[in-house]
């Protein structure tokens, strides 16, 4: 048992700070939320792109460096330490890049992955429906075949990214009248800009379009976009959704860094009492996260897999991020209400997280059910 | 970079884990808050024979140390089990005199004795656990080690498996300064304990809520009670990679953070495994009193959460960078 990074580790690190030190933008972005922020978030991930810092884990043959998770470990730790900023491709690059890796065929990723590794393409998701949430096997939007391909219908919501994004990937029901929700689905990826789409964004609760509605009607899709066998649309999506909640979605890098400027502010503000249990557990927090994700790590270097574990980490992140956040308002006191404020488009953001990705609620049960082995009951 | 127990680390704690299974821990749990030592003095020299007490001892003072990662190992397996004595002030006794490499004598056979698990030791600081039941009462007075004479005034604790006593005065001055990293290992032992208190009570009372029907349904099928329980679940995961990993560095804001967090967790799942014990779990009668009661004492033995914070923040204050 040690906690010693290797020497070849070591040095990539030294090499993402040194990169990461001369190319971070000197002032924050523009809010990603924004069509302004949006084009000079796309852009950062060209410059990103440019010296192969944008998909460090991916093989180099698209564009990565071929690191391994806790390589990847490694680099979020800098990436987030430099103040760089959010990364406008994370649905791509945590959600539809794992599933290529693993369901796509070579001619997919070959056609797909360079492009969102410039950021060219920047993809969203299209899980949810109005009557499929946490439940998202109820969707009800189709696909029917066609010549070559096959017609998506429906309404997709909470599409991160849609208002602004290029493409979207997402789940359609194939084969109707299947005996069990689960079967019968699609996965499959479309454009938004095809006739067929109407994009409407919706306002976040600070009125920033962080996503959209979208209205499909009988949009084609050529074969080549169905990734994984139809009907087989529910498996695929699973093993993304299990990477979704396991490490790639939020790295501890963003916390350890949040927790140090947290730390930081609060010292600038005169180290008040009224906030110091919440500031230590903060750091405190994040320093678990970070063991716990390298404990994990070592497991999946072994040949090991990051099961129902993933459920713990989601709980646990969604949960530190909005602590990190609410302790950074209070401290700011009324100057904590500025919407241009440091702290104020983090706290937006982390509100969402005990919702999105499997809400929290439903991450307690799949630990209660399959880590602890509690029985299964209603909802 | 590899950060998981070894083979025979999870050897070590599965063998630990079957002894005190087969030993019948709760009962001697019960005769030493009855004030009868001997089944607890029987599980003593067993926990010494597997080398449990010389493992924060170095080799060159008849220890096998210093082995923090297996102490930690050891003591969440101690945790689990309830095991009752002064287990941590033990390590710590050995810690102090092993601090210090000039240390007279008698310091030495006495470390040696305890490494081997032929002595029992307790610290006072100020009070001292089951001094009634150990033979060497160490007291730190104005950062000097002391052996005093024995302790007095045994006091009943919320915790009936704990009495605190005062060590009496006088006595032999040992180490004119306490060692600073000695009470690296007291925290590390009581966060590690605490891992095993939280364990043991998290896994009585799934199995409880799966067996206990109400409503004609197991109550462990209702949401309500699953959503404690993985709160409880996650807090203890997220406490053990604290734990060993200031079992890795011995830093001492890193030991605080897992004392805060490691006793935070086992505190909560206490909460927890009381209520959805519901009466029952409230008895003296029922097993998982040994446990609860534990939970509540760990949390301020060797650091309370605030000491454990501040140790946090000070660490925090060293590595900041600079700010105008």
């Amino acid at each position: 048992m040690d906690l010693t990074h290797c020497p070849a580790d070591e040095a990539f690190r030294a090499e993402a700070r040194a990169w990461l030190a001369g190319h971070v933008p000197a002032h924050p972005l523009p809010s990603l939320e924004t069509g302004e922020g949006f084009a000079a978030h796309r852009a950062w991930e060209a410059e990103l792109a440019a010296d192969r810092w944008s998909v460090v884990s991916w093989p180099e043959e698209y564009g990565g460096r071929g690191a391994d998770v806790m390589r990847w470990l490694v680099f979020e730790e800098e990436y987030w330490a430099a103040g760089a900023p959010g990364r406008v491709s994370q649905n791509g690059l945590g959600l539809l890049a794992p599933t290529l890796f693993e369901h796509g065929t070579p001619e997919q990723r070959a056609r797909v992955l360079p492009s969102m590794a410039t950021g060219e393409v920047v993809w969203a998701q299209a899980w949810s429906e109005p009557e499929a949430g946490s439940d998202l096997a109820a969707l009800r939007s189709r696909a029917v075949r066609a010549d070559g391909g096959w017609l998506l219908s429906g309404q997709k919501t909470w599409s991160s990214r849609a208002a602004f994004a290029d493409r979207a990937f997402g789940l359609f029901r194939s084969g109707p009248g299947a005996p069990k929700p689960h079967q019968g689905l699609l996965y499959v990826m479309f454009d938004l800009q095809d006739p067929g789409v109407t994009v409407r964004p919706i306002g976040r609760l600070d009125g920033r379009p962080a996503f959209a509605e979208l209205f499909l009607d009988e949009v084609f899709v050529p074969d080549e976009d169905v990734i994984g066998e139809p009907g087989e649309g529910w498996r695929v999506a699973m093993s993304t959704a299990g990477s979704e909640r396991g490490l790639t979605l939020r790295s501890p890098g963003r916390y350890l860094a949040a927790a140090r400027r947290l730390h930081t502010l609060w010292r600038t503000l005169g180290s008040p009492e009224h906030v110091r249990d919440r500031v230590a557990d903060a750091l405190s927090g994040a320093r678990a996260y970070q063991l716990s994700a390298y404990a994990h790590a070592s497991r999946l270097l072994e040949g090991g897999t990051v099961g129902a574990e993933a459920s713990m980490n989601k709980v646990f992140w969604s949960e530190l991020d909005l602590v990190l956040h609410e302790t950074a308002l209070d401290l700011l006191g009324e100057e904590g209400q500025f919407a241009d404020g440091a702290w104020s488009e983090g706290y937006v953001f982390a509100l969402a997280g005990p919702i999105y990705a499997g809400a929290n609620e439903v991450q307690r049960d799949i630990v209660a059910e399959r880590l602890l082995g509690l029985p299964r009951g209603r909802r | 970079m590899r950060f998981l127990p070894t083979a025979e680390q999870r050897a070590f704690a599965a063998s630990l884990d079957a002894m005190l299974t087969a030993a019948g821990t709760p009962s001697a749990v019960r005769s030493w808050a009855a004030g009868d030592h001997t089944a607890g003095r029987a599980l003593w020299s067993r926990l010494a024979d597997a080398g449990v007490f010389a493992l924060a001892v170095p080799e060159s003072c008849a220890g096998v140390g210093p082995l923090p990662v297996e102490l930690a190992v050891a003591f969440v397996e101690l945790g689990r089990h309830a095991v009752p004595g002064p287990l941590v002030e033990t390590v710590l006794a050995a810690a102090l005199l092993a601090g210090d490499p000039r240390r007279p004598d008698p310091a030495a056979e006495l470390l040696s004795a305890l490494a081997s698990g032929r002595a029992m030791a307790t610290v006072g600081a100020p009070y001292a656990l089951d001094g009634d039941a150990a033979d060497v009462v160490l007291a730190l007075r104005d950062g000097e080690v002391w052996r005093a004479p024995g302790a007095r005034d045994a006091r009943p604790c919320l915790d009936r498996a704990r009495r605190l006593t005062t060590p009496l005065p006088g006595g032999e001055l040992l180490l004119p300064r306490t060692p600073p990293a000695a009470l690296g290992w007291a925290r590390l032992a009581t966060a590690a304990q605490a891992i095993g208190v939280g364990a043991a009570l998290l896994d009585r009372t799934v199995a409880h809520v799966g067996r206990r029907v109400q409503f004609g349904v197991p109550i462990g099928s209702f949401q309500a009670v699953k959503h404690r329980l993985a709160d409880a679940k996650i807090a203890l995961e997220f406490a053990r990679p604290l734990l060993f990993g200031a079992a890795l560095t011995m830093d001492a804001a890193d030991v605080a953070a897992a004392k805060g967090a490691a006793c935070e967790a086992a505190y909560s799942t206490a909460r927890t495994a009381l209520q959805l014990h519901g009466a029952i779990g409230y008895t003296a009668e029922c097993d998982l009193s040994l446990w609860l009661t534990k939970a509540r004492a760990l949390r301020t033995a060797w650091g309370a959460p605030h000491e454990c914070r501040a140790a946090v923040l000070a660490a925090a204050l060293a590595t900041d960078p600079p700010h105008h």
